[in-house]
C-alpha cells in the first residue's frame, strides 16, 4: 500500500507539470507541429538532455533502486517497421487530439470530461492492435 | 508562492521536472511509460480472452494505473488551485492559422470548444476526431511499443535508436495531420 502512495504522488506531480507547462493543450501541440514556437521542443529537448546525462550516470555508477537492486535498462528490440508504422499512426492521433496518453489522463482530471471518449478510443485502439498483431509487420 | 506557481511554467522548468519524474520512477524500480496503462486496462477488462497479447499479470502493472490516476488528480489540483486566468500565449502565426481554419479565440482555454465538447461529440467530425483520434493514439503507441514518455523521453535518454525511429514516425504522422488532414477536416 505504501508503495502505491508514492506512485500516486509522483503521478500528481507529473499531472501538475503537464498542466502548468500547457503540455496538455491541443493548441501547444498544433504550435509545435507548425514549428511556430520553441516551447514544446524545449520541454522535450531539455528532458531528453538531462535524461541522457542521468541515465549514463546511473549505468556508470551502477546506482541502486529503493529495493536495493541495480537499476537496469531493457534495450528496445531492433526493427524498423513497427517503430515507423506505429509511430506514424500515433503521430496522426497525437496531432488530431492534441494529446498523448499522459495528457489524456490529466485533461480528464482538469475537467474536460469529454476526453473520456478519447481515452475509450485509445483503449479500443490498443485492443484492436492486440487482435491484429500477428498480421502486422514488426 | 501560489501566484507564482499559477503562472505558466517555462520549458526549462517543465523539461527537467519531466526528467525528474522518470528518475523517481527508476529509483522506485519502474520504467516511465504511460501508454502501457492502455494495455493493462484492456487486460483488466478481459481482453485476455480475445488475444494472447493481453494474457499477462496485469495486477503487476497496478503501480502504473496508480501513477496515471495521480496524473488525473494532478490536473484537478492544477485546475482548482493553480489556474492561470491568462490565455495561452501562442505564437501569432499559430493563432492566425487556426483562425483561418475557423477556430475562435485560439488559446482562450486549453482546448477548442468547437471540437472538444459533448455537443461537438455528436457531430460526424467531433466523433471522428475524439474517438478516431483516440483509436490512432492507442493503436499506434502499442504498435510502436511506446508513446512520448516511453520512446521520446525514456528511449532517447537510453540512446535507443528504435526510439529515434519511433519519434521520426511521430513527426511524419503529426505533420501529415497538421498540414494536410486537419485543414481539410476543420474547414
Amino acid at each position: 500500500m505504501k508503495k502505491y502512495v508514492s506512485f500516486f504522488a509522483v503521478g500528481i506531480f507529473f499531472g501538475i507539470v503537464l498542466t502548468k507547462a500547457e503540455i496538455i493543450s491541443w493548441y501547444r501541440i498544433q504550435e509545435m507541429f507548425l514549428f511556430d514556437s520553441f516551447h514544446m521542443y524545449g520541454v522535450i529537448g531539455s528532458a531528453v538532455v538531462l535524461g541522457i546525462i542521468g541515465t549514463a550516470i546511473i549505468k556508470k555508477k551502477q546506482l541502486k533502486s529503493i529495493q536495493g537492486k541495480t537499476i537496469s535498462f531493457t534495450p528496445k528490440k531492433q526493427s524498423i517497421p513497427r517503430y515507423l508504422f506505429g509511430g506514424v499512426l500515433f503521430g496522426l492521433g497525437w496531432a488530431m487530439v492534441g494529446a498523448c496518453p499522459g495528457p489524456i489522463y490529466t485533461l480528464i482530471g482538469y475537467g474536460y470530461s469529454v476526453i473520456i471518449v478519447v481515452l475509450l478510443g485509445s483503449v479500443a485502439g490498443t485492443w484492436a492492435y492486440g487482435l491484429l498483431r500477428s498480421k502486422l509487420p514488426h | 508562492m501560489l501566484t507564482e506557481l499559477s503562472q505558466v511554467w517555462p520549458w526549462y522548468v517543465a523539461g527537467p521536472l519531466i526528467a525528474l519524474t522518470m528518475f523517481i520512477l527508476l529509483y522506485l524500480g519502474k520504467n516511465f511509460g504511460v501508454s502501457s496503462t492502455l494495455r493493462t486496462t484492456c487486460s483488466a477488462l478481459g481482453a485476455g480472452k480475445t488475444s494472447e497479447f493481453f494474457r499477462f499479470d496485469w495486477k503487476g502493472q497496478a503501480w502504473n494505473l496508480t501513477f496515471v490516476a495521480g496524473a488525473m488528480v494532478g490536473g484537478f489540483i492544477a485546475a482548482q488551485w493553480l489556474a492561470d486566468p491568462e490565455p495561452i500565449q501562442l505564437a501569432e502565426s499559430t493563432v492566425a492559422h487556426l483562425q483561418s481554419l475557423g477556430i475562435e479565440n485560439p488559446g482562450a482555454e486549453y482546448l477548442p470548444d468547437s471540437i472538444f465538447s459533448w455537443e461537438a461529440l455528436f457531430t460526424p467530425r467531433g466523433l471522428l476526431m475524439l474517438l478516431g483520434g483516440g483509436f490512432l493514439v492507442g493503436f499506434g503507441t502499442r504498435y510502436a511499443g511506446g508513446c512520448t514518455s516511453g520512446h521520446a523521453i525514456s528511449g532517447l535518454s537510453n540512446l535507443q535508436w528504435p526510439s529515434l525511429v519511433a519519434v521520426i514516425g511521430f513527426f511524419i504522422g503529426g505533420l501529415t495531420m497538421t498540414y494536410f488532414i486537419l485543414p481539410w477536416l476543420l474547414s
